[in-house]
């Protein structure tokens, strides 16, 4: 720690910060622009200049740029001096020397850090009279509109999308008042990450496309903290409603997990809220014409009687849940239908490889990391995962720990850590080592210090000898060859040399054997005195670990129930059975059950197979608690009533759905039910939950004794918005859930330490860059402590080495195995239902290695039709870059035919042939 | 214009060591007679009698000061250079990215003697352990490019260049970077990294490229001038470097001065350092006939204006420095009776303002304000305030406020015009006439 003196008051900082960096964190305002917490100084933009004197007698002084000044003891300095002050006018002066006066029309304004910082700097008359240079902006794609003509080069989007995010394809063009931030041609942005330009961007260059194809000022949208449902990462987001839709998804702060940054699929696959076609009333379907015209629509205790009055005659019943809805539906599901007879909805073969994950999250004495606790690994092993496709956010973490050598290499020359473009002159192309071993190239390969492109066998292969070569009496691989060998020897040296080395596996390739590869490691490095490692394994949706913990039965098991006879009624919670089994599995059993009910928001295909089918609220509409793949259970508020705008609809919580058909079905009164209540039965259903009961503040919770307000104070219009119904303004809903009010009536402040934030505001702060003030120190962690909480126990050693290392892949004649590519575009299931996304994703193709479609005669783009389990459908044909003779990869999420099984540690082998022409492609939802 | 104005007779070896083999009839000092010449002497004996620390030493002794206009040390810099056996071998990089306004001083070495240059380099590369030598040449300069790389394909051949150099057991080669037309390139981080491919932004220091320059690799970067003299200071040693400029300046060694602009005679002259601006312009032969001297810059236009009055100053980097201005290159640029300020200074600053790389905010936006501003002037188009406008601007713009030196090299001849001059620009703020220069000084006159 130093002292330091700013403006006659002592403080203590840290002394490794630069001053910029510390007077934020100690909540002085400086002005600046292309410093960014997690990006560093660069001290380009001149901005943040502040008077340092060499000791408390000098008088004179000298302006500093405080982002590149480091803290040093004793120091003073002066932010209110007259020349300090006076010289940020004057940067500010040059900066809107081109900025256009277009704040009214610019979908900036209101968040605007520009327009922050030029209030902050008193600049308010503009002196320039001369004419502006103007640019032509670029088609950038479906996410991201581009205005350059309100650029005021800070640089902070090239250093954001390539050296942060990897991205090659933005870059800064021209020189003097004349450059241009774009790509070299219009083009979509191939970034995964592109979204958070309009977050990094201070100012309204780059602006989000989905909000402006409706858009509404920050200050009359409606926020509630949120947990993205699009992976399993559990990034925190901060949604924004109007008129009952979704209109953007902003960043949430979490210190721990996301910090400043989503992925695009994350911040731009809200569409399937706002779907014209979603449910929004109980419906009757007949089972003689499953169709949507034949459904009748009903209301709420009417659609109760009749599913109650189903269930009740069908005798025993089955509850099938979901790894996307939340614990407290999938829970009081399990207590509805009883705990025999609860199945999580998850194929057999994934569930059992899920609870093998847990397992080894438990027992391999290797920790779960967060995502911030990624970025401070320093030798990393990726068995399996093409991370930028099955979970983005983990893949930009994982990139931030390879850069961090940089850091460590410039911190050993005395050159601190956060004075960015020294440390990439210091560092040039080093990087801790990462080493992937996937079926096909990924953009990660770039920074990695070795690749493996293998079957999935051959992958976990890999994985054992790494481990056999980091612990001798793990067991050995048989006939592996020289190559591998040597890798897995380079890998365990690595990871041997690490302080902190990270493993990372998952359920992308659905392969038991490379998650029990991925345990040896662990297992492996624990016994070599690597306790401080850790091991990441990924899940596939935003609540598999939730539903993991839960337990429950594989839905294998449940439509055999229903098949045999033993379940003649079914309730399904927010699962789409058709995308997790083939179709005529699922119709089998469905056919057997008499009395089949569905909730969900969206319109399935196992929407429509139900008997009573109940519109349940989606992360927006609804409040509850997902488990990510840290084991770290994280509360999502609901953003708006949707009955106050659309009196007609009759959207509620699933677990409010549940409460009801419960009471219904036992023909008692219903009580009210609140979310505590849930949350606090599940924390008092398994030890491992335990901890649920402090994860979140009770409805009850108050500051100063109001509520929270989901709505910025300045919300306007709330008395007219809703009079095209009724000229009388109703009462504002009261949420009983939950402390936040669905009002701009509420305690919306900084000062007071809360964890849960609907959205960041702080007085002259309207852009994200408000977060600073909820921090204990600038991009640390939220003052009251990161939101959720961890749920894995401490890390144990336990049991042995699995000892099943599969034989090497070998290519068979005439048939191929069958791999599941992710694609983060259209690879989920949700967001796959949001234009935006459609617009973006890359098309489903099957991928082949380029000497197998050369022997089939087939070309890039020909159709192939691939017969997998006697069904065939026919995509498009892709060259895979790197991909093994003998294995074709079909993007996922991209024929409802692939759902498949792979009973446990099984693979799928299937034929490949030139398809027809005008065969069936991608299936549109 | 680039041409030596001494006679051979004038130019010995013994007091125009960067000058005394050149021609009369300008054509180039070929190989054969740059060696028969004295030539590479200096190298063998580096290699022979010198360690890499000895010999930074030496030149840190000389006190060679960096002649591409900032002065620093050549020999402190070399010392401040990591190098060692344990330490990673980088790069010595010539700047010869002639591109100041006014000055055309390592165009005249390069062409007619590039071996000097060379010579220079592979002991600069000797003193600091490099594996590898640089020249980034303006890319214009391509007379400098052939006469260059007829040299290095000559030396390489004799052995003084590739692996064994000399049979010494030491490797060094130079390869000819032609650079494509950015002032900003004399900056030498934004040299290095426009070496590297890069965007030529000058980089955040420390660390220093001696520290962490081309390819994060130790890299010392010296003008074409300042390697031309290090072969004179390993054969002859610092204390006759020193003595070259007798008890004109506390500098050692000579100086290439220069003068353009409206003289009789306008070109180069080898002098002591510390030489006076009046006798480098009676060797011009003064002012065109009919004409005075108003102003002149003393060694490029990133300089600040001087008064005839500073003529008898002794044109060193300490002496023209206490005068607010800098002595820069030490080619002088004058400014006759009949030139405007405005228009000369407008002329300036529009060439900073493009020349302006863009990073920091202050030269990029602030500069082309500054463009603006003179040219209303010009057009006697200004208005109440301007001046001032224009005054705290060059403030702004000045060291420490910006990113790198380019932006206080522009405020340097703003604000010394305006200091000097400022009835010229009061002239231009809302004229009767609306003329800025009815009288005396024609409109547009540079």
């Amino acid at each position: 720690m130093a002292t330091i003196h700013v403006d006659g008051q002592d403080y203590e900082v840290e002394q490794s910060d630069n001053l910029l960096h510390a007077c934020l964190s100690l909540g002085l305002d400086i002005p600046y622009f292309c410093w960014h917490p997690a990006m560093g100084s660069v001290g380009a933009c001149r901005q943040c200049a502040v008077k340092q004197y060499k000791d408390a007698d000098d008088e004179r002084g000298m302006l500093v740029m405080s982002c590149m000044a480091p803290v040093k003891d004793d120091a003073y300095i002066s932010i209110d001096d007259e020349e300090a002050k006076t010289f940020r006018q004057t940067v500010i002066e040059w900066l809107m020397v081109n900025h256009p006066h277009d704040c009214p029309v610019c979908e900036e304004g209101g968040h605007c850090h520009l327009q922050d910082m030029t209030v902050m700097t008193g600049h308010d008359r503009r002196r320039y009279r001369f004419r502006k240079r103007t640019h032509r902006n670029q088609n950038l794609g479906p996410f991201i509109a581009h205005e350059m003509n309100r650029c005021i080069t800070c640089y902070r989007c090239t250093r954001f999308y390539q050296d942060y995010a990897g991205g090659e394809d933005l870059g800064a063009f021209g020189a003097h008042d004349n450059v241009y931030f774009g790509r070299h041609q219009d083009g979509t942005l191939e970034s995964e990450f592109s979204g958070n330009l309009t977050e990094v961007c201070p100012t309204g260059v780059f602006t989000d496309q989905t909000h402006s194809d409706h858009y509404t000022r920050k200050w009359d949208l409606q926020f509630a903290p949120s947990v993205c449902h699009q992976c399993a990462s559990g990034c925190n987001i901060s949604p924004g409603e109007r008129y009952g839709d979704i209109r953007r998804i902003e960043n949430r702060y979490n210190g721990d997990v996301n910090g400043y940054f989503l992925c695009d699929r994350g911040r731009f696959g809200y569409g399937y809220v706002n779907r014209d076609d979603r449910p929004t009333r109980p419906e009757r379907h007949e089972r003689t014409q499953a169709t949507e015209a034949a459904a009748t629509l009903l209301e709420i205790d009417d659609a109760l009687d009749l599913a109650a009055d189903g269930l009740r005659d069908a005798g025993g019943i089955i509850g099938i849940g979901s790894p996307r809805a939340s614990l407290e539906s999938n829970h009081r599901l399990r207590e509805l239908v009883g705990v025999d007879n609860f199945s999580s909805g998850i194929e057999a073969g994934e569930w059992a490889r899920l609870l093998r994950m847990q397992q080894l999250n438990r027992d391999t004495g290797l920790a779960t990391p967060s995502l911030r606790e990624i970025e401070q690994c320093d030798a990393i092993l990726v068995l399996g995962e093409d991370l930028l496709q099955s979970a983005a956010r983990v893949a930009l973490s994982v990139r931030q720990a390879v850069r961090a050598k940089g850091v460590a290499m410039s911190e050993a020359r005395d050159v601190p850590g956060w004075n960015a473009e020294a440390v990439k002159t210091i560092a040039q192309d080093a990087g801790y080592p990462l080493y992937l071993a996937t079926p096909e190239a990924s953009k990660l390969d770039a920074i990695s210090a070795g690749t493996l492109r293998g079957a999935p066998d051959d992958i976990a292969r890999l994985g054992f000898a790494v481990a056999h070569a980091l612990d001798p009496t793990a067991p050995a691989v048989d006939a592996l060859d020289e190559i591998t060998a040597t890798l897995a020897q380079r890998i365990a040296d690595d990871l041997l040399a690490a302080e902190r080395p990270l493993v990372i596996a998952g359920e992308s390739l659905g392969s038991m054997q490379i998650l029990e590869a991925a345990g040896n490691v662990a297992r492996a490095l624990h016994r070599r005195q690597k306790a401080q490692g850790a091991l990441t394994l990924i899940r596939r949706e935003a609540n598999s670990v939730g539903l993991g913990l839960l337990g429950g039965e594989s839905l294998d098991w449940a439509l055999e129930r229903l098949e045999s006879g033993e379940a003649k009624g079914v309730v399904i919670l927010e699962n789409d059975l058709y995308v997790r089994l083939p179709a005529e599995r699922i119709d089998r059993a469905l056919a057997q059950a008499s009395s089949v009910v569905v909730l969900d928001h969206q319109r399935t295909p196992t929407w429509a197979r139900a008997d009573i089918a109940l519109p349940a609220g989606t992360f927006a509409e609804s409040d509850g608690t997902l488990v990510s793949l840290e084991g770290r259970a994280q509360r999502f508020y609901q953003v708006f009533d949707p009955s106050y705008l659309r009196p007609d609809t009759r959207i509620r919580e699933s677990w409010r759905w549940l409460h009801a058909l419960a009471a219904t079905l036992e023909r008692q009164p219903m009580e009210t039910v609140l979310l505590d209540d849930l949350t606090e039965a599940v924390a008092h259903s398994a030890p491992s939950f335990a901890p649920l009961a402090q994860n979140a503040p009770s409805a009850l919770f108050r500051i100063h004794g109001l509520k929270l307000a989901r709505e910025p104070h300045r919300y306007s219009g709330r008395t007219a918005m809703r009079a095209n119904l009724d000229v009388n303004e109703p009462r504002a809903p009261v949420d009983v859930d939950t402390p936040f009010a669905f009002s701009m009536e509420g305690y919306s402040g900084y000062r007071e330490p809360r964890r849960e934030v609907a959205f960041a505001w702080a007085p002259g702060w309207n852009s994200p860059q408000a977060w600073n003030k909820f921090q204990d120190e600038v991009g640390g962690h939220l003052r009251a402590g990161d939101p959720g909480i961890r749920l894995f126990e401490a890390p144990a050693i336990s049991g042995d080495y699995y000892r099943e290392i599969p034989a090497a892949f070998t290519a068979r004649e005439g048939e191929w195995q069958v791999v599941e590519l992710p694609r983060l575009f259209g690879g989920e299931e949700m967001s796959r239902r949001a234009a935006p996304i459609q617009a973006r994703m890359a098309p489903a193709t099957i991928a082949l290695n380029a000497d197998d479609a050369e022997r089939l005669g087939i070309v890039a783009d020909d159709p192939v039709a691939l017969s997998l389990d006697g069904a065939t459908f026919t995509l498009p044909a892709r060259f895979g870059a790197g991909l093994p003779r003998g294995v074709v990869g079909v993007s996922s999420g991209s024929a409802e035919s692939l759902a498949a099984p792979t009973a446990v540690g099984g693979e799928r082998w299937g034929r490949v042939s030139l398809g027809e022409a005008n065969a069936t492609g991608e299936a549109q939802p | 214009m680039s041409r030596i104005l001494q006679s051979a007779s004038e130019r010995q070896a013994d007091t125009h060591p960067l000058t005394w083999r050149l021609h009369d009839d300008e054509s180039p000092v070929l190989f054969d007679e740059y060696r028969d010449k004295g030539g590479y002497a200096a190298v063998t004996k580096a290699l022979t009698e010198h360690t890499y620390e000895s010999l930074t030493e030496e030149v840190k002794t000389a006190n060679l000061r960096g002649r591409g206009g900032a002065g620093f040390s050549a020999g402190m810099k070399w010392s401040l250079t990591v190098k060692g056996e344990d330490k990673p071998r980088g790069y010595v990089v010539c700047n010869a990215d002639e591109m100041e306004p006014g000055t055309f001083k390592d165009r005249l070495l390069m062409e007619q003697q590039p071996h000097l240059l060379i010579e220079g380099m592979i002991l600069a590369g000797f003193a600091n352990r490099s594996k590898q030598g640089y020249i980034f040449l303006r890319g214009e300069y391509h007379l400098a490019a052939a006469a260059i790389q007829r040299a290095l394909a000559d030396a390489r051949a004799d052995g003084w260049l590739g692996a064994n150099v000399r049979d010494s057991g030491w490797d060094f080669d130079i390869a000819l970077h032609t650079g494509a037309g950015r002032y900003i390139c004399g900056e030498e981080t934004a040299l290095i990294n426009s070496l590297e491919g890069k965007r030529a932004n000058p980089r955040s220091k420390p660390p220093f490229p001696g520290q962490s320059g081309a390819w994060g690799l130790p890299t010392v970067v010296n003008n074409v001038e300042t390697l031309c003299n290090v072969p004179g200071i390993v054969n002859h040693g610092a204390d006759w470097f020193q003595a070259l400029s007798g008890d004109l300046s506390d500098d050692g060694g000579t100086k290439l001065y220069g003068v353009s602009g409206k003289v009789n005679k306008p070109g180069l002259w080898e002098l002591p350092m510390g030489t006076t601006g009046r006798e480098i312009l009676d060797r011009a032969g003064g002012m065109r006939d009919g004409l005075t001297l108003k102003s002149w810059l003393p060694g490029g236009g990133s300089t600040g204006f001087l008064l005839p009055e500073h003529l008898d100053l002794a044109l060193d980097f300490d002496t023209i420095g206490n005068t607010g201005s800098r002595m820069g290159t030490g080619l002088l640029t004058v400014v006759a009776d009949n030139q405007s300020m405005v228009s000369l200074t407008r002329n300036l600053e529009e060439f900073f303002a493009r020349e302006s790389c863009g990073w920091c905010t202050p030269c990029r936006d602030g500069l082309p304000w500054s463009v603006k501003l003179l040219r209303a002037l010009e057009a006697g188009e200004g208005e109440a305030g301007d001046i001032a406008l224009l005054e705290q601007m060059a403030s702004d713009l000045g060291p420490g406020k910006t990113f790198c030196a380019h932006a206080p090299g522009a405020a340097m001849p703003l604000a010394s015009a305006i200091h000097y001059f400022r009835g010229e620009f009061e002239r231009g703020v809302a004229h009767p006439q609306g003329k800025a220069h009815a009288d005396p000084i024609p409109v547009g006159s540079v």
